[in-house]
């Protein structure tokens, strides 16, 4: 693992005993003491999860919020400074580059928040398509993010954040809002957003802050079960929250439509890369659908097992697992949309053996 | 890295397997607590049925944790004569106790000879030390 990149946290992973795995080139924490363990604290208390391998890339100057328009699939000038919203980037095609959260700072400044297997292809996606009054700022490598995560996530915070300006206390941020705070002394950006489908906030901060805002946090939310959670629980959360994941539910081939985000793109106004290749391939008719699927017999679905009805072989698994809060085997796939119903019947295939899935709403817990 | 209790009186195999004689004169197999450490949360296994046989390195079943899949290799060429029904309910088992009620199967060795070549604790030890 010594060709891997390190968050700045990794001596701290390794001090909390974390199994570290390579995940997109960073050593990565993937479990400190149970996944189920730290499934159930955020979905009861609070978890607490290094991101810092996740990439910022800042678009600044007079053309940075038209170029942000034609790059993403969300609209950018409804969106006010403060606010955070979620979208493609996609390419002519209408196939996903990335999915991205956008930080709103001002009439000439946002950023976006991006996959870390994805920094490098954004960044030449975005330069190529910037302009000359645009500046385009990989932040990635100075900026540790951590993910707090769980109900008892906004009293945590309350008790450790000062407002820099009238942002008022952690707790009354709204969703997808965001505003500077100082931890512990030390500057960050906090907004209330996150991976898990619980209420939750990420906190970006300058990387030489990271270790004392990790440890701050952690000693402050001891008291509410607060523990450290690592990249296995990160992706059954966000599993169970059916939130897609790039490089499974999502590629450079997938049209946002057929991942079911439909919300996040502006049909109407258009004018965004993709968006014609994304109306055609619409007319055409949609070739598949993601769809969430509950295992009915014995046996876990996971990521690339094939999806058969019938015998036939109809479409394939993108996730899956079992869902530590629900205690059933969940997952995510592409069928044919006249497949799609929820309440339908299809068989996943696991080792040679089609077992019973039945198609469900998601996301798979009550939408928080 | 944690520490992984290794008992005497069982025999190991490079597969992270335990293999211990019974005094009936048969086996029962089972994961070694490295390998329950390894994999973490176990949440499914898949066991074959009583008759079944194998070869020696043969795939006889599945062990899932909450991220990976696992193969189970037949340590040496083996009979099926019984396998541990509680863990198709309680999987939980294999990581609270996996010399114990985390057993897997229990065997008649076809191939009595194969079991020298299966490792001690100590050649076993050496070899998670390779590893890591």
């Amino acid at each position: 693992m010594s060709d891997l990149l390190k968050t700045p946290l990794h001596g701290q992973h390794e001090a909390l005993g974390a199994r570290m795995v390579d995940f997109a080139g960073f050593s990565m924490p993937v479990q400190y003491t149970s996944i189920k363990q730290e499934h159930a604290a955020v979905r009861q208390h609070a978890g607490l999860f290094d991101v810092s391998h996740m990439g910022q890339i800042q678009l600044s100057g007079v053309g940075a919020i038209a170029c942000a328009e034609k790059l993403l699939t969300c609209r950018i000038s409804s969106l006010r400074p403060g606010r955070v919203r979620y979208g493609l980037l996609c390419n002519e095609e209408g196939g996903c580059v990335d999915d991205v959260t956008v930080y709103r700072e001002s009439e000439t400044m946002l950023w976006l928040c991006v996959n870390a297997a994805n920094v490098k292809k954004d960044l030449l996606w975005i330069q190529k398509h910037a302009g000359k009054t645009v500046t385009v700022v990989d932040r990635s490598r100075e900026t540790a993010l951590l993910a707090l995560q769980g109900p008892a996530s906004a009293s945590i915070l309350d008790r450790l954040t000062v407002p820099a300006l009238v942002a008022g206390k952690i707790s009354d941020l709204g969703r997808f809002r965001f505003a500077d705070f100082e931890i512990a002394g030390h500057p960050v950006q906090i907004s209330r957003t996150g991976y898990t489908g619980a209420d939750g906030f990420e906190i970006y901060l300058p990387a030489e802050s990271a270790v004392s805002i990790f440890e701050a946090l952690l000693d402050a939310g001891r008291a509410d079960g607060l523990e450290a959670a690592g990249l296995g629980a990160r992706d059954t959360l966000r599993l169970e929250a059916a939130l897609p994941l790039y490089g499974h539910e999502l590629d450079d081939s997938t049209s946002p439509l057929e991942a079911g985000l439909d919300r996040f793109v502006k049909r109407e106004t258009g004018g965004f890369i993709g968006a014609e290749a994304i109306t055609r391939r619409e007319h055409e008719g949609r070739l598949r659908q993601l769809v969430g699927f509950v295992i009915e017999g014995r046996g876990i679905a996971r990521g690339g097992y094939p999806i058969d009805l019938d015998g036939a072989h109809v479409g394939h698994v993108t996730s899956g697992g079992p869902s530590p809060t629900l205690g059933s085997a969940i997952g995510l796939g592409y069928v044919p949309p006249e497949l799609a119903e929820v309440g339908s019947k299809i068989d996943v295939v696991i080792r040679n053996r089609p077992v019973p899935a039945r198609i469900v709403e998601t996301p798979f817990l009550g939408a928080s | 890295m944690s520490d992984f209790e290794l008992p005497e009186d069982v025999q190991y195999t490079r597969d992270d397997e335990w293999v211990k004689a019974e005094a009936d004169g048969h086996h029962r197999i089972g994961i070694t607590d490295y390998a329950q450490q390894q994999l973490g949360d176990i949440v499914f296994v898949e066991l074959p049925s009583p008759g079944d046989s194998f070869e020696a390195g043969q795939p006889f079943g599945v062990v899932e944790s909450v991220k990976a899949v696992s193969d189970l290799f037949a340590p040496t060429s083996i009979e099926i004569l019984e396998v541990n029904q509680e863990l198709e309910e309680t999987p939980e088992s294999i990581n609270a106790d996996c010399y114990g009620i985390g057993w897997l199967i229990r065997v008649r060795a076809t191939k009595p000879e194969e079991l020298e070549k299966l490792l001690d604790r100590t050649s076993y030890e050496k070899t998670i030390e390779e590893r890591s």
